[in-house]
């Protein structure tokens, strides 16, 4: 009655249940815990400059231009099961045009393992900070904000916003410099 | 195998052949009801190339939703569909223009591409719609998705595969 097919049978089955069964305990260990973790923002050097930009309805647009410090320490979120985070600063804005415009101006992957205390200091943006029109100029509630993607080995793949988050005003005069 | 079939008497056939039917619509149940509850057309794929790593690698499972009253927002992992690709591409939102819930427009870009996916898009589309979207990856689980790839990548298994799948619901006894 017990020959090998049945045998092997019987131990895939059970070996797949068991990875199953640990892969779901795994996931509800981690599901219900709090994510959140402070961070502290300071922008500097704001520049905003009018350009041609095509991808914009009327061809102009404004882009500005910054640096921003950064401090966060992402050790207590770093569980059995998650494998890595992805971390972003959002600039986030309302216009005349838009109700809603966010644009992420630098992201970092920090994966399990590696240094996960950040204190960056003088970090210029990695992508171009372009309104979808001519609205950065004088705006003066423009909101920063740290936000991050908590991924995990396997579950439910989690959005986080860091509690603080800072509003600068923008200059008000556009500035003819060329980039530094 | 054909002598089992000769000791089968009718009844017992067709016992057989309705319990094939039941594991076959209960297979398709499950998919559309899975496509009811999350709201999208496809609520499970399996990622087929790099551009996420680390956090997605190939033959990884996604899990899907596609709720329209939750809207898309920058950091979202979003699988979107561009005219003239067959296959639906999962990258991450790092841009929204939003003048209304339907007038959106957005940017992705994969995490480990060095630039955003204009590129990607049809010719002459700078930017996605919601209506473009078909879902946001919201659950991940590892190494699943690798059977159908194996699957995809030798047909000759697949259907061998469910030959004897089939032959076995078919002609098993239970005892």
């Amino acid at each position: 009655m017990h020959n090998v097919l049945s045998r092997a049978n019987a131990l895939l089955a059970f070996t797949l249940w068991v990875m199953a069964a640990v892969t779901a305990a795994c996931f509800l260990s981690t599901v219900f815990l709090d994510y959140t973790v402070p961070s502290q923002i300071t922008v500097k050097d704001i520049k905003v400059r009018s350009i041609v930009d095509y991808a914009t309805d009327d061809q102009q647009a404004d882009l500005a231009t910054l640096s921003f410090n950064l401090k966060v320490d992402f050790t207590r979120i770093f569980n059995w099961n998650v494998k890595q985070l992805f971390v972003y600063l959002v600039a986030e804005y309302k216009s005349k045009v838009n109700e809603v415009n966010q644009v992420v101006l630098w992201d970092r992957i920090v994966e399990r393992g590696e240094r996960v205390v950040m204190d960056e200091i003088g970090v210029k943006t990695k992508y171009y900070f372009l309104d979808d029109g001519t609205n950065l100029l004088k705006h003066d509630n423009v909101t920063f904000v740290l936000r991050y993607n908590v991924i995990p080995n396997a579950g439910y793949l989690r959005l986080v916003q860091s509690t603080n988050q800072i509003v600068v005003p923008f200059p008000t005069t556009y500035s003819t410099t060329r980039r530094s | 195998m054909f002598s089992e079939i000769r000791q089968m008497n009718v009844r017992q056939l067709l016992y057989q052949c309705l319990n094939f039917a039941m594991v076959v619509s209960s297979a398709l149940m499950i998919w559309k009801g899975m496509m009811v509850l999350t709201g999208s057309d496809s609520p499970v794929v399996v990622v087929l190339s790099g551009s996420m790593e680390p956090a997605f690698h190939r033959g990884d499972l996604l899990l899907l939703t596609n709720d329209h009253e939750d809207p898309v927002r920058v950091g979202d992992i979003t699988v979107f569909k561009v005219e003239g690709r067959e296959i639906p591409i999962v990258h991450r939102v790092i841009k929204v223009h939003e003048k209304n819930a339907e007038d959106t427009k957005i940017l992705t870009k994969g995490d480990n591409n060095q630039v955003d996916d204009r590129g990607l898009y049809a010719p002459g589309q700078l930017w996605l719609s919601r209506s473009d979207v078909v879902g946001r990856t919201k659950g991940l689980l590892p190494y699943v998705g690798m059977v159908t790839i194996i699957m995809n990548d030798y047909p000759k298994l697949k259907y061998a595969v469910l030959a004897f799948l089939g032959l076995f619901v078919l002609l098993h006894k239970e005892n």
